[in-house]
């Protein structure tokens, strides 16, 4: 067992074994790691190390895109997402990306409950105004759309378009949150809402989010992971990990060596 | 707090989501199978009366194609008449919508945002849309009336030069748009008069663009029927004076079908012009993917 | 006069050729069209009377122009289920692969094959079927004509919403498919609301072709000279109404054949502008 890889007790997320590869370029190499309940997650790494491809496996978006195969399990508070149906399990993981991506055609309103709709499920109307309103407070959002939630969601700011896709994302209530890079594309103001989001939300939701953002991670992360080539260097609570990394990878990598 | 009750059933959702699949696939080979059907019948019943004889020699008069009915012989003569007009009046009409077709799309190109350029494109996109009808209409109160005094080559040409400029305009300015700026810079920098600058570096660049538009132009007025017949009328005998009635490929399939002696000469003359207009379209697709 | 003036006076007035040509055709028409106007007034449009003999000539342009927008807008209906699944093939589902190519190359063929030959296929292959699964009038009519005139659109209609949807961006579909949502769910309530505006202009501009086509109609409509009472009824159309008449056609009469293609330049000019309106207001 690698010492450089923090154990953790009783994890939300645990991923064991994990090998990913597109054709014969192998993307992600036995990767073992668990995520802990109501923290937030940093997953690090220079561009191409595979740090994309391991979130994207975990509610299995990788399958969209043909000749990706993957070895190992991943378990969601012990069950096995790959023997669930993919609609269950995206369900039950909200994800958010790097560019803000509002449903263009759909209202403020209808973008928030996209997922019961797209879902085919029905409900009564207080229910989803319940559910809306719920999700846009969550994400600080709701008095400033309150009296515009039938204008388009494409019509509001960078920042607030992408607290938008975080409420989409939180309105299944999911047992856990995706985030690939989702300040890349926005103002410091903007990028440093969404940081104090991330660090409220954990307290209802475990949150694991790619970053290429070092400082970023050091934050509002409670654990870093870092990876390099496709291999899980190195995992610990962030704190540790910025001021004594173990791995000499992972200190060039903080200091600004490559990246 | 996880969303329980959630009520909604994934097998049929999935199922639905298969069965959408098989639909848009059954429906998409049902698309592409006319294509199919249309060129397998034209070969079944066409090829017999496919020969050297049938490109070199005109048409038979409608005795002689019933005497051989009647004799159960292979209607003689062929369709010279309107593979020569329909190169005849091609030819000239490219002769006419080309360097017209060209200068345009290089004066788009070169004044590109301006008030009288956008005009000149929305007009060109006008000329496009209009039904190759009218523009026989046209040709013949132009060409008909006014010039040749009667049923022409020319007049014929005018049409489908009508048709083949918008084409070989658009194509021009979509080519010239994709050469890098700094080609043209380059030569400007170079000294070189700007006229040699267009027309020595630029258009030879994107040649073969330009060849994938006039080909695809070029095998779209092929194959067209209806302008010819009220302008080049159709002739029985071969004619390369173009202020003269002509043949075409097409107009002799159109008097083969009202001609009920000539209905074996239908396919044969199909086929032919099918496999001309595929060629044209499929060499420009060619010279289009070598570009890539 | 230096040669970069030159260069410029010859481009420009080159380029001028364009805006004679079509102004002279509008010219033309509407000089050829004035003396059936003249002397029917706009009645020509509504008048359904058709009778070319002397003394008591009477035209009306009404079953032509019926017969064209029925014919077209049956056609638009008939290939629409067609030419959507063939985007889809093409934009979504296959997009990119081999497959998808030698589907997208026969489609193109499909807009290469002459009218005439279309014609002749409707009358040969499709229409004896037609009678033996029991149609009237010999198999002619306005929907035998619209069933080969929608195979002849499909193309149009193909290539624009093929390119729209396969433009749809990624991460749009990505998020409704991180929502839970199945493929068919992401094309119903994702990829085909963003593209809307583009397959619907793929539809009018092939309307727009459906209009103007001449030969297949002419050998499949019937070509009879009468109001169209039904899809299943013999009729005539614009553009074939010209073909088959002209011919013999002086006097009032070629003015009225004129005055029916300056309105089928009109209508098609129309329904062109507006596909190319909804185009400019995408981009």
């Amino acid at each position: 067992m690698n010492t450089n890889i923090l154990e953790i007790k009783d994890p939300i997320l645990s991923i064991e074994n994990l090998s990913v590869a597109y054709d014969k370029n192998v993307a992600v190499k036995d990767v073992s790691v668990g995520i802990k309940k109501n923290t937030v997650t940093a997953i690090m790494g220079p561009s191409g190390c595979g740090k994309s491809t391991l979130l994207r496996v975990l509610n299995r978006m990788h399958e969209l895109y043909e000749n990706i195969h993957t070895t190992g399990t991943v378990l969601l508070n012990g069950e096995d997402v790959f023997k669930m149906s993919p609609i269950k399990l995206r369900r039950r993981t909200g994800m958010v990306f790097q560019r803000p991506n509002p449903f263009p055609t759909m209202s403020i309103y209808d973008n928030v409950i996209a997922g019961y709709k797209l879902n085919g499920i029905s409900q009564k109307k207080a229910e989803r105004d319940e559910i809306v309103e719920r999700s846009l407070r969550d994400v600080a959002l709701w008095d400033e759309v309150k009296d515009s939630l039938t204008k388009k969601g494409t019509f509001l700011s960078g920042g607030q378009q992408q607290r938008l896709c975080i409420a989409r994302a939180l309105a299944f209530n999911p047992e856990i949150i995706l985030l690939d890079e989702p300040t890349s594309a926005l103002d410091p103001v903007a990028t440093s809402k969404i940081e104090d989001l991330l660090i409220t939300l954990k307290e209802n939701y475990t949150i694991v989010m790619v970053t290429h953002n070092m400082s970023q991670a050091a934050r509002i992360s409670d654990y870093s992971l870092f990876m390099y080539l496709g291999e899980l260097v190195e995992y610990g609570k962030t704190k540790n990990m910025f001021t004594n990394p173990q791995d000499r990878r992972t200190e060039e990598y903080l200091t600004g060596k490559f990246g | 707090m996880k969303v329980t009750g959630i009520k909604d059933n994934i097998k049929l959702r999935i199922n639905k989501d298969r069965i959408f699949l098989s639909l848009v696939v059954l429906f998409s080979v049902i698309t592409v199978s006319p294509i199919v059907l249309i060129i397998f019948k034209l070969i079944e019943k066409g090829y017999k009366q496919l020969s050297f004889s049938f490109l070199i020699e005109k048409t038979p008069d409608t005795l002689q194609a019933m005497s051989a009915i009647s004799a159960h012989e292979v209607i003689p003569g062929g369709i010279a008449n309107g593979i020569l007009g329909t190169f005849l009046m091609v030819a000239l009409a490219g002769v006419i919508a080309i360097p017209v077709g060209i200068i345009s799309g290089v004066y788009l190109y070169e004044n590109q945002g301006k008030l009288m350029a956008n005009l000149v494109r929305n007009v060109s996109d006008i000329l496009q849309g209009v039904p190759s009808i009218v523009l026989g209409l046209i040709s013949y109160m132009w060409v008909v009336k006014h010039i040749t005094h009667g049923f022409s080559a020319l007049s014929g040409s005018v049409a489908l030069s009508i048709m083949m400029l918008p084409m070989i305009v658009r194509s021009t300015e979509e080519t010239l748009k994709m050469i890098p700026q700094t080609l043209k810079e380059a030569g400007l920098a170079l000294g070189i008069p700007y006229w040699r600058v267009l027309f020595g570096i630029l258009i030879p660049t994107g040649f073969s663009g330009l060849m994938t538009g006039i080909l695809l132009a070029v095998s779209r007025v092929i194959g067209e029927t209806a302008p010819l017949m009220l302008t080049a009328l159709g002739s029985t005998v071969i004619n390369t004076n173009i202020s003269k009635p002509t043949s075409a490929i097409p107009l002799l399939i159109w008097e083969f079908y009202n001609d009920p002696n000539m209905v074996d000469l239908i396919w044969s003359s199909s086929l032919l012009l099918m496999i001309i207009v595929l060629t044209f379209n499929l060499v420009s697709k060619q010279v289009a993917a070598q570009r890539k | 006069m230096n040669s970069d003036k030159i260069t410029k006076i010859v481009l420009f007035s080159v380029s001028f050729i364009i805006l004679i040509v079509a102004g002279g055709m509008v010219f033309s028409l509407v000089g050829g069209a004035i003396p059936a106007f003249k002397t029917f007034g706009l009645g020509f449009i509504t008048s359904t009377q058709w009778d070319p003999t002397d003394g008591h000539e009477v035209y009306g342009a009404m079953p032509f122009i019926a017969g064209t927008l029925i014919t077209s807008f049956a056609a638009l209906i008939i290939s629409f289920p067609l030419s959507f699944a063939t985007s889809l093939f093409l934009g979504e589902y296959y997009r990119n692969t081999f497959v998808a190519k030698i589907l997208g190359t026969m489609v193109d063929l499909l807009a290469g094959i002459p009218s005439i030959v279309y014609g002749l296929w409707g009358f040969y292959v499709l229409r004896p079927f037609l009678i033996d699964i029991g149609f009237e009038n010999q198999g002619f009519g306005v929907f035998t004509a619209s069933l080969v005139l929608a195979i002849m659109i499909i193309p149009y209609a193909t290539s624009l919403s093929n390119e729209i949807i396969s433009m749809v961006p990624n991460d749009l579909k990505e998020a409704a498919y991180s929502l839970g949502a199945t493929r068919y769910e992401v094309i119903m309530h994702v990829t085909v609301p963003a593209a809307r505006s583009g397959i619907f202009a793929g539809y009018i501009l092939a309307f727009g072709r459906a209009l103007g086509e001449t030969m297949a109609v002419t050998m499949l409509i019937g070509n009879s000279i009468k109001m169209p009472n039904g899809l299943f009824s013999t009729g005539n159309s614009m553009a074939s109404v010209i073909a088959n008449q002209f011919g013999e056609a002086d006097g009032l009469k070629l003015s009225a054949l004129i005055s029916i293609g300056l309105l089928l330049f009109v209508i098609t000019g129309i329904v062109n502008w507006i596909g190319k309106l909804i185009i400019k207001k995408m981009s």
